[in-house]
């Protein structure tokens, strides 16, 4: 069992970083949140909506309200840059080719990869990754953007600018992030609210000081290894 | 433990793995059922993507010519004077076109025909998208509310449809003409009994039965090579990353290669 009795609420509109080591099952709540994995039991709400009941359509109809950032990128290796990121617009929506440049050739711009739209993944740096996977992401204009380990693999001067580069999407754009990270405590920096997760059990808080003040010894526990914190 | 509750102790251990195993085989079939369903019902949604299917048509049907064009030409040529061999034996040499002909046509067409389309293209299709199930790029599909099986399966699904018919085609003119080459050119058969023998004796149920059989070979390879590959992750002591995908790529070309033969078989008794 990865999880038991996980119970947790994301505000609208702000900043949720999970954070905690390795195996501890942080990636899979964001495919809970996503309906890509089922629980044996309990419910994911998204709103009013429960994700683990939903029927395919329903399920796909939802999944447009996310943008999702995965771990490794998970860009089509056979796409271009441009493809990749107009490939939801393509799909999804009715708009036509000259919108869809416009609109990808914008994005571009913003995230800095004019220039890059003709490469093929193999060919980007992992920084550049990230980028065009944070611009298909945002494509569909979400309400809630999940993040999975964003920074893994990346070095400290591009782990800064990918988080400059959430702060600003997220204030344009307004939308929900959850982030998932093992990044401690950098990572905090970009929270509205921390929820810590270690063993299966988990602690929420509104800011970073207040984690090695758990009243879980675990998380105390966990704190004074990441954080070098003393436990009181 | 005493020798008799060792014994018992063996024997529920044994019924305790068959019952997995079972369990495990039910699932798997079960899993790959709903599969198959699905990209069949992905050959019909829309919007329909054409560019893909002519990309997949491409690499599984012009793309294998060239090998279909020579494992049919030396069967054919083979055949001929295997056939002259066996025929000159009984002094029935004006039977080699009708001989080689029939074999052709109901059998080493669609079966060959199928397993080097199995190794040439199934593998590069289970490869492909077992790849893209571990780097989460049909995650990524599905995230984007995307139908994988519209988006990814189905027009190779229906690339296959096209290409092994019409390559099986393809396999028994030039399986014909290599006949022809050893028979006729080579061993001196004559030309005009090696050509009406063909026409007496091949039938419209024996076309039509080479027909069927290119087609189910058809619908196993892509089911079983795309299925595998999709499930990778699922596949009982596949392992992880880039090691799942090459053992279970072995396994589909494994797996769609006994189906096929099993299926000859089947349909040969069934047709004939």
């Amino acid at each position: 069992m990865v999880l038991d009795r996980v119970s947790f609420s994301v505000p609208q509109g702000l900043t949720t970083v999970i954070a905690g080591g390795s195996g501890q099952g942080k990636s899979v709540i964001l495919k809970l949140i996503l309906g890509l994995l089922r629980p044996d039991s309990g419910q994911v709400l998204v709103g009013e909506q429960d994700v683990t009941t939903m029927g395919y359509r329903a399920l796909q109809e939802l999944r447009m309200r996310f943008g999702v950032l995965f771990q490794g990128s998970a860009l089509f290796d056979s796409l271009t840059v441009f493809e990749n990121i107009a490939l939801p617009l393509r799909e999804r929506t009715g708009l036509s080719s000259e919108e869809i440049h416009n609109r990808v050739a914008a994005t571009l711009d913003q995230l800095e990869l004019t220039g890059h739209e003709e490469k093929f993944p193999a060919q980007l740096s992992g920084g550049m990754k990230k980028r065009v996977g944070l611009a298909r992401a945002l494509q569909l204009e979400p309400k809630i953007v999940l993040f999975d380990e964003p920074t893994t693999g990346l070095d400290p001067v591009m782990t800064k600018e990918i988080y400059e580069l959430f702060a600003v999407t997220q204030k344009k754009m307004g939308y929900t992030a959850v982030i998932v990270s093992h990044d401690i405590p950098q990572i905090f920096s970009l929270a509205d609210q921390i929820i810590l997760l270690n063993k299966g059990e988990l602690d929420v808080f509104a800011d970073a000081d207040q984690i090695p003040h758990s009243s879980k010894p675990f998380i105390r526990e966990f704190a004074r290894m990441v954080m070098g914190q003393q436990v009181p | 433990m005493n020798q008799p509750e060792k014994k018992i102790f063996i024997l529920f251990r044994g019924l305790g793995a068959l019952g997995e195993q079972s369990l495990y085989i039910l699932t798997d079939l079960g899993r790959m059922g709903t599969f198959l369903f699905f990209a069949l019902v992905g050959l019909f949604k829309r919007p329909f993507r054409f560019r893909e299917l002519l990309k997949q048509l491409a690499f599984i049907g012009a793309g294998s010519f060239s090998v279909i064009f020579f494992t049919a030409l030396s069967s054919g040529m083979v055949l001929g004077l295997q056939g002259y061999y066996s025929l000159n034996k009984f002094g029935a040499e004006g039977m080699l076109g009708s001989a080689v002909s029939l074999t052709l046509i109901m059998e080493l067409g669609p079966i060959l025909t199928a397993l080097m389309v199995t190794g040439r293209a199934g593998s590069s299709m289970c490869a492909e998208i077992g790849i893209m199930r571990i780097s989460e790029q049909i995650d990524a599909l599905e995230c984007m509310a995307i139908d994988p099986f519209r988006y990814l399966i189905s027009p190779k699904f229906l690339a296959v449809l096209i290409s092994v018919p019409l390559l099986t085609a393809v396999f028994d003119v030039v399986g014909l003409m290599g006949g022809y080459l050893t028979g006729v050119l080579l061993k001196g058969v004559n030309s005009g009994s090696f050509f009406n023998g063909m026409q007496q004796s091949v039938t419209n149920h024996d076309i039509r039965m080479g027909v069927i059989k290119s087609v189910v070979f058809a619908l196993l390879l892509v089911w079983i090579s795309t299925g595998r590959g999709y499930f990778v992750q699922k596949i009982r002591g596949a392992g992880f990353g880039a090691e799942s995908v090459s053992k279970v790529t072995t396994q589909a070309v494994v797996l769609s290669s006994i189906s096929v033969l099993i299926f000859d078989y089947l349909l040969t008794a069934v047709l004939l």
